[in-house]
């Protein structure tokens, strides 16, 4: 690697970029009107709305007003099932279900008689966007309550909370759409930058014998390939950047920027690079390979969770969501910018990471620059 | 003088068709070298081989001692090639380009000086794809120079060109041949080989069929000096009854093959003495071009079974 030639190459793409507008568009444009449409749609509907199960042992009316409240959130959807189902936590499981909530037997006469008194949510470890969405409710609520029963709708005063909840893992705000669509954009950008130009170039480079050319000068595949990359990392981060700062100045969105989403943003690119190499490299003409690229793109861009939180799809669809390698991306990153979990973002890290070095050896095995 | 090109028994097969049929030649260092041969003849597949872009079936090369496929980026770094369509990145001027292969080869080429060299100087800032296929071609050129090369490839470089840009190409193989780089030049135009080649060798399905410096092929494969007289119908019967030779006569010429130098001296005393009237006389022999089609007209008829012997000599 000769970071001379590197750089020659990468000032060549930047040029070629900066004075294309439909790959300018597409890699820093396309998203900020995505967020822009998304962001003014959805800001009307508020929060993401969760179903969440309900299992009322109480059937007092304090239960009932209890989980109307709940309702009136909007970010969950009560969805009351009865003591027939039995154990809520495998009912759950069994239906791929996220998230739901047990209210015990003697809630009401508890809460009149100020007795402390505990529900227990059950969420998903797996899917956390429907367990910040549920816990956010569940404590809106669960205060309200706490607040007009003890002290009386005064905050000022010595107040004992009354009702508590035994499982609220997930210590976040209120989850609104916009904040699964930061990270779900940044997802967009990573994948489709690198994906949509590199089917391009590398099958039409190869047809009009660019890359016999190149081969007939000191520069590399690997020095080619690594300037290609660094230039489609350099467009994730800006990308990212205009995602955080859009998403945060004009719509609110509760996204904390950790440094380990700075792994994402670099191992992402490096995943769609070579998949995208190795997809116009598999193809015979630069037709069949915008084919191919669109058959892995597209499926990509509406199931890994990059406009919609992967939770919100039926079971099926979820699995589905979860064989995309972009999946992993989207997830990872609303674990480090929503949910501060960062030993699962690392899991997806590791995945993606994994994925990332086997394409990048097939993408090299398989690209040549001359006739064998 | 050493051989900048050598090459033995050179084969090329894509399954049971032999796009190079065991080719042998010599390229001397400091000479041009015109590859000729029509559609399909094996020339592009010649030079893929010998520029480390295909990999051959059989026989050897050696490009400045190298063998191109095996050391092909130390050859590299000493060849300059122009692909018969040359294609750049669309959005990259020629300056920007020339400064890029710069820095892919470590030199630090002038581009204003390349630029002029291949009068493209006018087009420097201009992206390529906005240039038309002639000044593609220059750039293509301007960058085979950019390492300083030994030894030139250039594949029909002048194709699609204007005169006028043929022209300033020509003079860049000139001034190459000048400063003692090799040029291997495979050309449509016969007049170009004619032009500009110390040796020209003909391929025909895979093998060459004739191989010298152009006078010598036209000496050897070429029909005999002709005298061009324009006269009448009777004048050409005068001269065929007089001195006894055939006299062809078409469109008010008259052409006379000469079979020695003094032939012209005679039948032009005898055409005078007719009293027949008579205007212009030039003698001319076959072009290059000439020899050329009849040459791959004879291979394809069927005439040349085996490859034909070749005229080995040196400019």
């Amino acid at each position: 690697m000769n970071p001379r030639r590197i750089g020659g190459d990468l000032s060549i793409v930047a040029h070629g970029y900066l004075r294309n507008p439909v790959a300018l568009f597409f890699s820093l444009i396309f998203p900020v009107i995505l967020i822009l449409l998304f962001g003014l749609i959805f800001a009307s509907t508020g929060a993401t709305t969760v179903t969440l199960y309900a299992q009322d042992f109480d059937h007092s009316s304090t239960s009932v007003a209890f989980l109307r409240a709940l309702n009136e959130t909007h970010l969950v959807q009560v969805q009351v099932v009865g003591a027939s189902v039995g154990n809520l936590s495998t009912y759950l499981g069994q239906n791929g279900d996220s998230a739901g909530l047990v209210i015990p037997q003697g809630f009401g006469q508890n809460f009149t008689a100020h007795r402390p008194v505990k529900v227990i949510l059950y969420t998903n470890p797996q899917d956390a966007a429907s367990a910040g969405a549920a816990a956010g409710a569940l404590q809106g609520v669960i205060s309200a309550f706490n607040l007009e029963a003890a002290c009386g709708g005064n905050s000022s005063g010595n107040c004992t909370p009354i009702i508590g909840a035994s499982s609220l893992n997930v210590g976040s705000p209120t989850y609104s759409y916009i904040d699964y669509l930061v990270p779900g954009l940044i997802g967009f950008s990573i994948l489709t930058s690198p994906m949509f130009s590199m089917v391009d170039v590398t099958a039409s480079y190869r047809q009009d014998g660019l890359f016999r050319q190149l081969s007939l000068t000191p520069l590399t595949r690997g020095e080619w390939l690594a300037s290609r990359f660094i230039w489609y990392t350099m467009l994730t981060f800006a990308s990212a950047a205009l995602m955080l700062v859009i998403g945060s100045a004009i719509f609110g969105a509760h996204v904390t920027f950790g440094i380990w989403l700075v792994p994402f943003l670099i191992v992402g690119p490096l995943f769609f690079v070579s998949l995208g190499m190795l997809a116009g490299t598999v193809s015979r003409t630069p037709e069949t390979a915008a084919v191919v690229g669109n058959v892995i793109t597209f499926p990509m861009m509406f199931l890994a969770g990059t406009f919609f939180p992967v939770s919100s799809f039926s079971p099926g669809l979820q699995l589905v969501a979860k064989a995309l390698p972009l999946y992993y991306v989207i997830d990872g990153m609303n674990q480090v910018l929503l949910f501060n979990n960062i030993p699962r973002a690392i899991g997806d890290l590791t995945v993606v990471l994994i994925g990332a070095v086997i394409v990048f050896g097939l993408a090299i095995y398989f690209f040549k620059w001359r006739d064998e | 003088m050493a051989n900048a090109i050598e090459v033995r028994g050179l084969v090329k097969r894509y399954d049971a068709l032999a796009a190079v049929d065991g080719i042998d030649f010599d390229v001397p260092e400091g000479s041009v070298f015109a590859f000729l041969g029509p559609n399909g003849a094996g020339k592009t597949t010649t030079t893929e081989m010998l520029e480390g872009l295909r990999r051959r079936t059989s026989g050897d090369i050696r490009v400045l001692g190298l063998d191109p496929w095996t050391d092909g980026r130390e050859l590299h770094r000493q060849i300059g090639v122009i692909p018969q369509e040359f294609h750049f990145f669309a959005k990259v001027t020629p300056k920007e380009a020339i400064a890029y292969y710069g820095r892919l080869f470590d030199k630090q080429p002038d581009p204003d000086a390349l630029l002029d060299q291949v009068q493209l100087t006018d087009k420097a800032d201009s992206r390529f794809d906005t240039l038309s296929g002639g000044q593609k071609q220059k750039l293509g050129l301007a960058l085979s120079l950019v390492d300083e090369p030994r030894v030139c490839f250039l594949d029909e470089p002048t194709t699609g060109l204007d005169p006028h840009a043929r022209r300033a190409i020509w003079n860049v193989v000139r001034d190459l041949r000048r400063d003692g780089r090799t040029v291997f030049l495979t050309t449509h135009y016969l007049e170009e080989a004619e032009l500009l080649a110390d040796q020209v060798a003909i391929i025909n399905h895979g093998r060459i069929v004739a191989h010298g410096t152009p006078q010598e092929i036209i000496e050897t494969y070429g029909g005999p000096e002709r005298l061009r007289v324009q006269g009448s119908s009777e004048l050409a019967e005068y001269v065929r009854q007089r001195l006894g030779i055939p006299v062809r006569f078409e469109s008010g010429r008259l052409e006379i093959a000469l079979r020695e130098k003094g032939d012209a001296l005679r039948i032009l005393s005898a055409i005078d003495a007719s009293g027949f009237p008579w205007t212009g006389f030039a003698t001319e022999r076959d072009t290059l071009e000439e020899v050329f089609v009849h040459l791959v007209g004879q291979m394809d008829e069927g005439v040349l079974k085996s490859a034909a012997p070749t005229v080995e000599g040196t400019p």
